[in-house]
């Protein structure tokens, strides 16, 4: 048990702070707020290309992938050290999440030596965006039910269908789809998964307005897309099992990532020093007191329940399910600390007077929050994934498992 | 950063797990529950046996060195096994209060004994439902102590206690007691866990013996202490509670299925899993914190308090319900662990207490001002 870095991550955090001291500039509290994986605008793109770009000639990206693709070998912790160490710069949103993080070791492991040529130095570099092409109108917590089809013709495919919550599909350059291909078997084993180029005409992207007023995800729509079959990632009908290894390291990207996500407990006391209760500052209120207290105990242990994940990966454990645990309690506690602050404004609460005020911070946290507790995976998803696969409960009920998909 | 134990600590666990197993099943509890019989002797005399009363003292004073995170694991397995023994008030309060603040002369009259089982040193800290160095009326003049001290956990039980009272400058300190001494008066009370018996003391010019290095500052950091490794001893009967009911909702049959199959109940027991790891985390922190002595403590304690606190009393309220009418019957299992968790939170005080230090202790964190 030791909280405190090892020698060698001492080492590695010092020639991290090294490297970002001479290459970016700390926060110091006057930045705009933004989104640790979205950009907003075509600027934030560019910053974050140019951002990826330095970052991947030092070194510094893709810092647990393979030394062979160009990685770093990094631990699981170095990643987390390197990722608070980055967190302390004013930096442009990473948009390359998806590439490197779940994209990458999911072609390293199922892709062909021209696809892994093609993939991975462009995405290490930042040149390429990715993004997820899974979910759909009528498949998101039951992934399996996706109902795009990709036909052979020739010696291409032709793909239609459509892909809804695609997060940055706006501003990326290629997507990894998964596709039905073959109907008549059960759901499971009647899919494939493709990497494709975003730019073709057949595919449009439309962004989908949030409840927060930001537009960071899109619908996709997809008529007659024609790909060649090097466009395949992984074996015809083995689209789960590819899906499943995107999945497994997307667990693993949102463990490292996770204790940086939305707003410190700590905030709340610098607000409630700030503004008034009952006539005196709301932080001598018992009430506002007890709230936060709770809100930081709450924080700190998903923190460390990250680092805990980390050391079991570290010692060579795969993401397991443990990263449910963070994954069903992040959301929830966002959304909490967000309507907290707004209801610390009293009668103004929700009353924005500029962009950086209190009030639109607190806003933007409560309403982001309710995507944090559906994205990746739904609470409801959690709780299932806690109850069957940690504690051993019987599985759900499930009518679909063995009949042909087209039968359903 | 590692955030787990070592291949020798894991040994420590098993070996523990296997030991009180043998000793501590939950038969015993039901029957000390029903005698109102509350020390578990035996068990306590197995501990001492095995060197493990003596875990975390100096091998000068009969013990085997180790830390901190090895007491904790000691914590949270007795915790597990619901075991009727002083592990919190003599092994996580007592010993660390002489290590730091007691003379040689009183380590070595006393730890020995700890060590061997002989000597049971009980906590005196609170009185009028608070807590040292906050509440204390009892005083101390001339090396007598007069005042009443209530609820003390094994107080009845107890060779000795460390009483929290007030000096003649009338600043919190702890004075050691000698409970057969004259001027010593212990009635036993009827707590919520009878398997955990406590007393009330009433000193009328007793005896004592100060403390020398104790004040509010040492005082605060004994409870910080104590409330990282009561954090493991709630994890480890939260833990058990959940096993039993995990088990049970797989066994109970309803609607032509095991219940754990329906949502309603697997998704509370999720809950109640995702509580306990919670918990676990910042037990965790506090462990590390407290055996290296970093200054976070009183904040990873505070937090590791009110985790465990919020956990222990979700699952095992929810365990009664997740059993059904059985869970509401006294010979069931569910309420043993119920009764422990609200004896384990009033012997260091509940969570508005802890929530107040942690806010004290984070408002004034630098940032705070701005």
């Amino acid at each position: 048990m030791d909280f405190s870095d090892s020698p060698e991550e001492a080492t590695f955090r010092a020639k991290a702070r090294d490297w970002l001291n001479a290459n970016a500039t700390l926060r110091d509290g006057s930045e705009k707020a933004q989104d640790h994986f979205m950009a907003r605008d075509a600027d934030e793109v560019a910053r974050a290309r140019d951002w990826q770009a330095r970052k991947a000639k030092a070194g510094w990206a893709g810092l647990t992938w393979p030394r062979a693709f160009g990685g770093r070998d990094a631990t699981p912790i170095e990643q987390v050290i390197w990722n608070q160490e980055e967190g302390r710069y004013a930096v442009p949103p990473n948009v390359f999440l998806i590439g490197i993080g779940l994209v990458g070791p999911t072609v390293m492991i199922h892709g062909t030596q021209s696809q892994k040529t093609a993939v991975l130095p462009r995405a290490l570099t930042g040149e390429d965006i990715w993004c997820q092409l899974f979910s759909e109108p009528a498949a998101g917590s039951d992934l399996a039910g996706i109902r795009t089809r990709a036909r052979r013709d020739g010696d291409d495919w032709v793909i239609s269908g459509q892909k809804v919550w695609t997060s940055g599909a706006h501003y990326s350059s290629h997507g990894i789809l998964l596709a039905r291909t073959d109907p008549q078997v059960p759901k499971h084993k009647g899919m494939t998964m493709f990497l494709v180029d975003m730019s073709d005409p057949a595919i449009e992207t439309r962004p989908i307005r949030q409840i927060s007023g930001g537009a960071s995800f899109n619908e996709v729509f997809i008529d007659d897309l024609r790909v060649p079959d090097s466009a395949r990632l992984g074996g015809e009908s083995e689209g789960w099992k590819v899906a499943l290894t995107t999945l497994m390291n997307e667990r693993f990207s949102i463990s490292v990532g996770r204790a940086s996500g939305g707003a410190r407990a700590e905030e709340l006391i610098a607000l409630a020093t700030r503004v008034e209760r009952n006539g005196r500052p709301a932080i001598q209120d018992g009430e506002v007191r007890a709230r936060i207290a709770d809100f930081v105990a709450r924080q700190r242990g998903l923190e460390f329940t990250s680092y805990r994940v980390m050391t079991s990966l570290s010692r060579g454990d795969a993401p397991g399910e443990e990263g449910s645990i963070g994954k069903l309690l992040l959301g929830k506690l966002r959304q909490e600390m967000g309507a907290f602050g707004l209801e610390l404004a009293g009668t103004a609460a929700g009353v924005s007077a500029g962009a950086d005020d209190d009030a639109a911070r607190w806003r933007n946290e409560y309403l982001t929050a309710p995507g944090n507790r559906i994205a990746g995976g739904s609470d409801e998803i959690q709780r299932t994934i806690i109850g069957e696969r940690i504690l051993g409960l019987p599985p759900e009920m499930r009518v679909d498992k063995t009949v042909p998909f087209s039968e359903l | 950063m590692n955030f787990g134990f070592s291949e020798e600590q894991d040994t420590i666990r098993e070996t523990l797990a296997r030991m009180l197993g043998d000793h501590a099943t939950l038969e015993v509890a039901h029957t000390r529950l029903d005698s109102g019989e509350g020390f578990d002797t035996a068990t306590w005399s197995a501990l001492a046996e095995g060197g493990w009363l003596g875990l975390a003292m100096s091998e000068a004073h009969g013990g085997s060195g180790m830390g901190a995170v090895e007491l904790a694991i000691l914590a949270e397995e007795v915790g597990r096994c619901m075991a009727a023994v002083p592990c919190l008030p003599v092994l996580c309060m007592a010993v660390p209060a002489l290590q730091s603040a007691g003379t040689e002369d009183q380590r070595r009259s006393l730890l020995p004994g700890i060590a061997e089982g002989r000597t049971i040193i009980a906590m005196a800290l609170a009185e009028g439902g608070g807590l040292a160095p906050d509440t204390v009326s009892a005083k101390v003049a001339q090396g007598r102590l007069s005042g009443q001290k209530s609820p003390v956990t094994f107080g009845a039980e107890a060779t000795h206690a460390l009483v929290a009272a007030t000096d003649e400058e009338d600043t919190p300190r702890l004075y050691l007691a000698d409970l057969t001494a004259s001027g010593v008066t212990t009635s036993a009370l009827d707590p919520i866990d009878r398997t955990r018996p406590t007393a009330e003391i009433v000193f009328d010019n007793a005896p004592v013996e100060l403390l020398p290095g104790s004040d509010p500052a040492a005082i605060y950091r004994l409870l910080s202490g104590a409330a990282v490794l009561a954090a493991f001893e709630q994890i480890g009967l939260a833990g058990r509670a959940l096993a039993l009911t995990t088990a049970y909702a797989g066994e109970r049959h309803a609607f032509g299925r095991p219940i754990g199959g329906f949502q309603a109940v697997k998704h509370r027991l999720a809950d109640m899993f995702a509580k306990i790891e919670l918990a676990r985390s910042n037990a965790f922190f506090g462990a590390w914190a407290l055996a290296s002595g970093d200054s976070r403590l009183p904040e990873a304690a505070a937090v590791a308090r009110l985790s465990a606190l919020d956990a222990v009393q979700f699952v095992t309220e929810e365990s009664i319900q997740l059993h059904g009418g059985i869970g509401f019957t006294w010979a069931a299992d569910p309420h043993l662990f119920l009764r422990r968790g609200w004896q384990l939170k009033a012997e260091l005080g509940p969570a508005v207490l802890w929530r107040e230090r942690l806010i004290d202790n984070l408002a004034d964190a630098p940032w705070a001002a701005s």
